[in-house]
């Protein structure tokens, strides 16, 4: 069984199919990659995917349960974190606070709890706590722990944004363009960290635009274009698929 | 936690010495203000989180605060002699649930005791906090506002309207409040460094309990939906739900001063219930900085005091949209971040060379 099924997806925004029977897998373990021009509906696949939009029809497997028209946070329960293309940074808010943030479905004070400073959430909030100090060290990011996020350098905030996805403990993370806006020594670095991330066993699905990362990092590649995927092969076979090379480089 | 008992601290000798120091010079007659006033800082710290941390604006908290202040005025204002043998009656009395007594004019009395009062108007507050919340935090920015302030206008009519709730007159005669023995929420001058105490007692309890939230799970998600809705929806927070609780404890709050004001003035009339009520709310919380809740709680003192003391004389509504618009021109942050801002120019040099 696959982790991640999607069947016959369609979505579209009044005339326009943005998202036209699109129908591909993600083993789990997999570093998957979405490519496609711009406006080929990549971004909307990750929010059909994520729960941000419902689709118009199809279906959207995930641990072997149908999720399409699900709110986001119920997804997020199941184990499916996601980034986005430009980073919703939580401002207002140090580096450390937003990886807790990513820490919120572990946790269970409430309201009354919260106000009370009950004794039992203090475990609770201990262990969110250090669980985002160990991420912010894997991420390199220590330093940044008590500035506010939105404050900080752009790849710093992807680091964060990595980090908060990260504290979800997901199975499935969607990463939507990690190296966009980096240069290529830190898209370098990016590839390094996501191919650590499958390694500790969470199943990566990305849309890219720098094709020497996608190449590089991706098990599988699923190629888009105006709303329909055209391709899905091993990396090195889509450099060969005429039609993906006549996508991107014209007749 | 112990952070945030020892950051009251000072707030509370501030509180015994502003006590002391009108002892002292004989002007007593100040706490009085200072204890309303107390009292509607009560709801603009509440408000301030609903505003500056969930990010939600509500232009309709008079009208919660009026929901607790004329129902509790109402319940214990109403005479139920005439309806002694009625079965309700009778069992609430039983039950201790009924107050006793003769009136200034020495008629009998019967009517509910001001804890059961104030606990069913909280009660109904909450209540319809969350029937009016749960279709208006669809909404976003200003159509919420206009929302809000639709729910504003409405108690404000409602208890104007009503001759049960005293039409233009409002509703006086609200016996004192009990809280313990010994222990009377009331507008006697004899009793006016006890309610100082009360008031400001209630106040800090207040402030620490929501303290206390912000610096917790729920208010991390909270700030997070303030940030950006969408990222913390993805991230597993349920952002309608969280929303909606937030409004619901700010209406609480609100509440909960209404019921102890009212009996502390003995009364309540339509104007705390009106729109320019509401928007003065929500100009302290602007003029506190947002999500600041000291910020809140000082300008919720000082404000209100002066205005009480009728400093702003009869342009009182107007210096509170002045207020506003100064605020919304020059210092979108709050008053407070001008010297913060101040702060932060001194300290980036430093910064700089590390």
């Amino acid at each position: 069984m696959a982790l991640l099924e999607i069947e016959k997806l369609h979505r579209n925004f009044g005339g326009l199919q943005a998202v036209s029977d699109v129908s591909f897998q993600v083993e789990s373990g997999q570093i998957k990659a979405v490519i496609g021009p711009n406006g080929a509906g990549k971004t909307t696949l990750f929010n059909l995917i994520s729960g941000a939009l419902a689709p118009s029809s199809g279906t959207v497997r995930f641990r072997d349960r149908e999720i399409q028209g699900r709110q986001p946070h119920e997804i997020a329960v199941r184990g499916m974190a996601r980034t986005y293309q430009n980073i919703k940074m939580f401002s207002g808010m140090t580096a450390l606070e937003n990886v807790m943030v990513g820490c919120h479905i572990q946790g269970k004070a409430g309201f009354l709890a919260s106000m009370l400073h009950a004794p039992w959430t203090w475990p609770e909030e201990k262990a969110i706590r250090r669980q985002s100090m160990e991420l912010l060290e894997l991420l390199e990011i220590t330093d940044c722990a008590h500035i506010e996020a939105t404050s900080l350098a752009f790849g710093q905030q992807r680091a964060v944004e990595l980090g908060r996805a990260l504290a979800m403990k997901p199975s499935l993370l969607l990463l939507d363009e990690p190296a966009a806006g980096l240069n290529i020594y830190e898209t370098a670095e990016v590839g390094r960290l996501i191919t650590r991330i499958r390694d500790l066993g969470v199943t990566v699905l990305l849309v890219e635009h720098d094709m020497s990362l996608v190449m590089d990092i991706s098990d599988e590649i699923v190629v888009l274009c105006y709303g329909q995927k055209i391709a899905e092969d091993l990396p090195a076979a889509i450099q060969q698929n005429p039609e993906v090379i006549k996508i991107y480089l014209g007749e | 936690m112990m952070k945030r008992v020892l950051a009251i601290l000072p707030l509370l000798g501030v509180v015994v010495l502003v006590q002391l120091v009108t002892s002292w010079t004989g002007t007593q007659f100040y706490l009085t203000q200072m204890t309303m006033a107390a009292y509607y800082s009560l709801l603009i710290i509440g408000l301030c989180v609903l505003m500056g941390y969930a990010g939600q604006i509500s232009l309709g908290h008079a009208g919660f605060f009026a929901i607790g202040g004329y129902l509790s005025a109402a319940l214990t204002t109403q005479n139920l002699m005439a309806h002694q043998e009625d079965g309700v009656v009778r069992l609430l009395d039983a039950a201790g649930l009924l107050l006793a007594g003769h009136d200034l004019y020495g008629a009998e009395f019967l009517v509910v005791s001001p804890w059961l009062a104030a606990i069913i108007a909280v009660m109904v507050a909450a209540i319809i906090a969350v029937l009016i919340g749960i279709p208006v935090l669809k909404l976003k920015g200003h159509y919420l506002a206009m929302a809000t302030l639709g729910f504003g206008i409405i108690i404000y009519r409602l208890v104007l309207a009503s001759s049960w709730f005293g039409e233009a007159d409002g509703i006086s005669g609200v016996p004192p409040f009990v809280l313990l023995p010994g222990l009377v929420v009331s507008g006697e001058s004899a009793g006016r460094v006890q309610n100082y105490y009360i008031a400001w007692g209630v106040l800090l309890l207040g402030l620490f309990l929501l303290l206390n939230l912000i610096h917790s799970r729920v208010g991390r998600a909270l700030r997070a939906i303030h940030g950006s809705e969408e990222a913390a929806d993805a991230m597993g927070v349920n952002v309608s739900r969280f929303k909606l609780q937030t409004f619901v404890l700010s209406a609480v709050f609100a509440a909960i001063a209404g019921v102890l004001l009212t009996h502390f003035n003995g009364g309540i009339g339509p104007s705390e219930a009106g729109v320019m009520k509401s928007v003065r709310y929500v100009a302290i919380v602007a003029v506190g900085g947002m999500a600041h809740l000291w910020g809140a709680l000082i300008m919720g003192v000082l404000l209100n005091f002066l205005s009480l003391r009728g400093v702003f004389g009869s342009y009182d509504d107007a210096v509170f949209g002045l207020i506003l618009i100064l605020i919304m021109l020059f210092a979108p942050n709050g008053i407070l971040s001008i010297l913060a801002r101040k702060k932060t120019q001194r300290v980036l040099p430093d910064s700089a060379e590390g």
